[in-house]
């Protein structure tokens, strides 16, 4: 298959789809190349470099399009480019197919397959062809680059013999691929680096980029981000009063704001309010990554740059990879190439296009004359779905209090009851048996009162001691024996020199090895 | 000397054997509190040697002696791994010891009963005593007796039956003669027929009929119970032991006997019950029954068990920053306490967090594995109870299971139909990594299967105990 790439014909695009690093690549899966002649003029790579890969150079825009089987580009195709498309013919670019309807029909008129590049699923085996994401880490580095050339301070804090500069305050709003790429840059030149994000799982992330994360005061379940693909979902009036009342709260700290926040098929959410610019200090720049979808703050113009009536600089570009060319088409080539990787699984030069394959399938969205879009659900899970946390019901202190005398009142019955069973027991006894009796009885009783009292503060470690040095003393029987054996016949005296021999053997082991043992244990 | 010396004695020698036992509390008020003992009991005798009462005092000196250079000699070579069968053998002495002073109350009675009442002040010691109680007193003097001597009977049978399974000389396998509890109910009927008929008669016989159907029951009772259950058959031979002093006590009119009996005996009884209360089990159900009555079949335990070498386990003690050992009955079994505690230095010099968790009921005695690591020198501040460390174990990098399989068992907690759901356990499986050492593939002891060795971040590590955490001490730069 021939692939070709045109030049972009958008105003200000700057990106070509195929470099001559991914020619190479792509001529090793079998595959011919041809790009439209200048096509990568604006990213820095000539002709020549094209040709010294291999790649065959087409006059006009008309005769690469009528060369090539697989047209790669970066741009949704103009509606002349459009026509130029043929049956059979596959085109690879963004397309928007969700807000571009008129150009999809275009296209299946045609009779073209196209693949939308936004389209590709956030599942880890599409990584390698995520070129949104490639596109928005270029867009949040870009983003601090471009506030910092309108920043007029360091972005790091020093101490000069001059005098002291303290160090930039950066807030990023949204710590989505954008935006994480946004703190790594700016934490890596210096600034003290906020974010925040709707989702609460992504604080791990945030922390892990050198970032703060910026917690609201509010207790709401929030809505997974597992559960649309990684992205922020629509939030509720409340949590988004609370949202706000946070960030006017820091907003006169923060020298740079950086907003990335974006809700798919949405309009982007206006969460920088004109008061949070009036308080922010002059010369305090706001780039605002939102801006083609009508921007995160108030005031924002798209591809322009304002300057409030306070000082305060909005940028509202809208090409941020585009300026950066170079590195923008050397990712989106690889991106692009990956895919035809995935589209040519034996190597051999010819595209197999397996509307099995999940990837591929989600990407097309015509296809022999029909329209595949939306495609359907994904088989698989793009994120894994947190496992919900155990909720502990948090209990009010009145709960807890009354718990407290609940257990309470139920520890003085059974301590209650007990002793009036003890107390109707012993009466009992004592009705019946003789005052001598008694007067052993309740000396028995109290022993055994303080033996309950004193054995539970026993250690548990030192049980084993304990055994044996009870073991030792529960050998006073020899006290018995001593006092029989002096009275009586042979047998008596008999048995009581035995028990009096046993009872010595236990008293002196009990007690020698309870030592023994008792030594041994040591600190450290 | 007057009764009131002897009163004196008994109530300082009293407060100095509660001292002992509340000296226990804590590792260095124990080393303190066991003199306490010592005093107590050297002055109890002494008091009623030159009390009223006793007579033959060279005698009985002597025997005191013989009696304690055995047990001193006993005392000084006994492993610490023995201790186990140490206790119970003593149990077994105070029980027989109870027996007999029982009996000679009995024939003391009787020969004071046979008496012309005015030849009573001829009368010395404890026939004295015997002679001046009314009707009503000696009947339940002989109740008191007849108490004394079956629970010492059960005691000294029992004991000697614990101490076999513990020495490995009986089959540690809970088995009953056909009939099973029955013939305990015939033997306790038996003895509560001979109650009634030694108050009629006073006889000796259904005495001594009395005393056999008792051994029956103590020999019977702990042949039911398997080895595992030891820890609770011990304490509560224990309890027995000092109900029995308790109750000869009584029927002598001594009161430093009942305190000291009722002290032991309620001593041996909360252990029992902390024991039964680390198995989950109630109290009934150790001595009826063993394992697995109730419960439902056991949970498929699925996956495989996957052997690692030494070289293994030494990296990843190397690599790991905190360390916990679990030690059971295993250790004790293969002597391994020593290398154990080498390996602890080891891993200690290297700066690694290195404690030990006990089960409340690892090894066959209360406080079993406290007492081989103390020797082993392991320092006791390192040595944690249940409670203290199991929720450490998520933090934990390595935890290494020496010889222990039932309270490291995740079935406690995950399957309800396991006959041990619901015991606490140690939760050895949250830890990052854990290494099992043990000898074979077997379910050990108690025949459950264990789904811990089946966990993905467990790796068994065959070996004897002794030997192959010997081996990790040499690898182990």
């Amino acid at each position: 298959m021939k692939i070709g790439t045109p030049r972009e014909v958008f105003e200000g695009e700057a990106r070509v789809a195929m470099t001559p690093d991914s020619a190479l690549q792509l001529q090793k899966l079998g595959h011919a190349c041809i790009i439209e002649t200048g096509a990568g003029d604006k990213a820095g790579f000539s002709d020549a470099a094209y040709k010294e890969a291999g790649v065959e150079v087409a006059e006009s825009r008309e005769a690469l399009y009528a060369a090539a089987d697989v047209i790669a580009k970066v741009r949704a195709p103009s509606d002349e480019e459009a026509k130029l498309l043929r049956k059979d013919q596959t085109l690879i670019s963004f397309f928007n197919p969700a807000g571009n309807g008129e150009l999809l029909e275009l296209c299946k008129e045609q009779g073209a397959t196209v693949l939308a590049m936004e389209m590709i699923p956030r599942i880890s085996r599409a990584q390698k062809m995520d070129a949104l994401s490639s596109m928005a880490n270029i867009a949040g580095y870009r983003a601090v680059i471009e506030a910092g050339n309108n920043y007029g301070r360091f972005f790091t804090g020093q101490i000069t013999a001059a005098g002291k500069v303290p160090p930039a305050k950066v807030l990023i709003v949204g710590a989505g691929v954008a935006g994480l790429a946004a703190i790594g840059t700016a934490t890596s030149l210096g600034a003290i680096t906020y974010a925040f994000d709707v989702r609460p799982e992504v604080a791990e992330q945030v922390e892990s980029m050198g970032a703060e994360f910026v917690y609201l005061d509010f207790e709401e379940e929030q809505a997974d981000g597992a559960s649309s693909g990684g992205y922020a979902s629509v939030s509720s009036p409340e949590f988004r009063e609370a949202q706000l009342a946070k960030f006017r709260e820091i907003a006169p700290q923060m020298d740079i704001v950086i907003t990335t926040a974006l809700i798919p098929n949405r309009p982007a959410p206006k969460l920088w309010l004109e008061d949070m610019i009036a308080s922010m200090k002059p010369g305090s720049v706001i780039v605002d990554l939102a801006a083609e979808r009508g921007g995160n703050a108030e005031g924002t113009v798209p591809d322009e740059r304002v300057v409030t009536d306070n000082g305060v600089i909005i940028i509202g570009y809208t090409d941020f990879p585009s300026r950066m060319a170079a590195q923008a088409s050397s990712l989106y080539s690889t991106n692009v190439r990956h895919l035809l990787a995935d589209l040519t699984p034996e190597k051999d030069g010819v595209i197999n296009h397996n509307m099995e394959d999940d990837v591929i399938r989600s990407a097309t969205v015509t296809r022999e004359g029909e329209i595949t879009f939306p495609p359907p659900p994904l088989k698989v899970a793009a994120i894994a779905a947190q496992k919900p946390k155990p909720k502990e019901p948090e209990l009010t202190p009145e709960e807890k209090r009354a718990q407290e005398v609940a257990a309470f009142k139920k520890q003085t019955k059974t301590q209650v009851s007990l002793i009036v069973i003890g107390a109707v027991l012993l009466l009992a006894v004592g009705l019946v048996a003789p005052a001598s009796f008694m007067q052993h009885f309740i000396v028995f009783v109290l022993s055994v009162f303080v033996g309950f009292q004193v054995i539970w503060n026993v250690s548990h470690s030192l049980h084993t001691p304990l055994m044996a040095v009870t073991n030792a003393i529960s050998s006073i029987i020899i006290l018995g024996a001593l006092m029989q054996i002096g009275s009586g016949s042979w047998i008596v005296i008999l048995l009581g020199a035995l028990s009096v021999f046993m009872a010595g053997i236990n008293i002196f082991g009990g007690f020698l090895v309870t030592r023994r043992m008792l030594a041994m244990f040591q600190k450290s | 000397m007057e009764f009131g010396f002897t009163t004196a004695a008994y109530v300082v020698s009293a407060i100095l054997i509660i001292l002992s036992l509340g000296g226990l509390s804590g590792q260095e008020s124990a080393k303190r509190a066991v003199w306490y003992g010592i005093a107590g009991m050297a002055l109890a005798i002494f008091a009623t040697l030159i009390g009223p009462g006793a007579g033959l005092w060279l005698l009985s000196l002597i025997l005191i002696a013989a009696g304690g250079l055995i047990g001193w000699y006993v005392a000084k070579k006994v492993e610490m791994t023995e201790m186990p069968q140490l206790v119970a053998a003593m149990h077994s002495l105070v029980g027989l010891a109870a027996v007999f002073v029982g009996y000679n109350a009995h024939f003391e009675l009787h020969h004071v009963l046979g008496m012309d009442p005015a030849t009573y002040e001829g009368l010395k010691g404890f026939a004295a005593i015997l002679a001046h109680k009314t009707p009503v007193e000696q009947n339940i003097l002989r109740v008191e007796l007849f108490l004394g001597v079956f629970i010492g009977a059960v005691t000294f049978t029992g004991s000697i039956i614990a101490y076999g399974k513990l020495a490995g000389k009986v089959g540690s396998k809970a088995t009953k003669l056909p009939g099973g509890h029955l013939l305990n109910a015939g033997a306790a009927a038996i003895a509560v027929l001979c109650l009634i008929w030694y108050f009629s008669t006073g006889g000796f016989f259904p005495l001594f009929l009395m005393t056999l159907a008792a051994l029956f029951i103590g020999y019977h009772l702990i042949m039911g119970i398997g080895g595992a259950d030891m820890p609770v058959v011990v304490s509560m031979l224990n309890s027995y032991s000092g109900w029995a002093a308790a109750a000869i006590g009584f029927s002598l009119g001594n009161d430093l006997l009942i305190v000291v009996g009722a002290l032991v005996g309620s001593s041996g009884a909360i252990l029992s019950y902390i024991m039964c209360k680390a198995m989950n089990r109630s109290f009934v159900s150790v001595i009826l029954g063993g394992f697995g009555t109730t419960a439902g079949p056991a949970m498929e335990v699925e996956g495989e068990q996957k052997p690692i070498e030494v070289d293994g386990v030494v990296s990843a003690l190397e690599d790991a920053d905190s360390v916990i050992i679990v030690p059971g009955y295993g250790m004790a079994v293969a002597q391994a306490q020593q290398n154990v505690a080498e390996l602890t230095r080891k891993l200690r010099a290297k700066g690694k967090n290195v404690r030990f968790a006990i089960h409340p009921v690892a090894g066959r005695l209360p406080g079993h594995m406290n007492v081989l690591l103390a020797e082993a020198k392991v320092p006791y501040d390192i040595v944690m109870e249940m409670d203290e460390i199991n929720e450490d174990f998520p933090d934990t990098d390595v935890v290494i299971v020496i010889g222990s399989n039932d309270i490291v068992n995740p079935a406690a907690q995950e399957d309800p139909g396991s006959p041990i759901a619901g015991m606490p356990v140690l939760e050895v499986w949250k830890a990052k990594q854990v290494f099992v050492s043990k000898r074979g593939q077997g379910t050990g002891y108690s025949g459950i299967e264990n789904p811990l060795f089946y966990k993905e971040n467990t790796m068994m590590y065959y070996g004897d105990a002794k030997s192959s955490i010997g081996d990790l001490v040499t690898k182990i730069s």
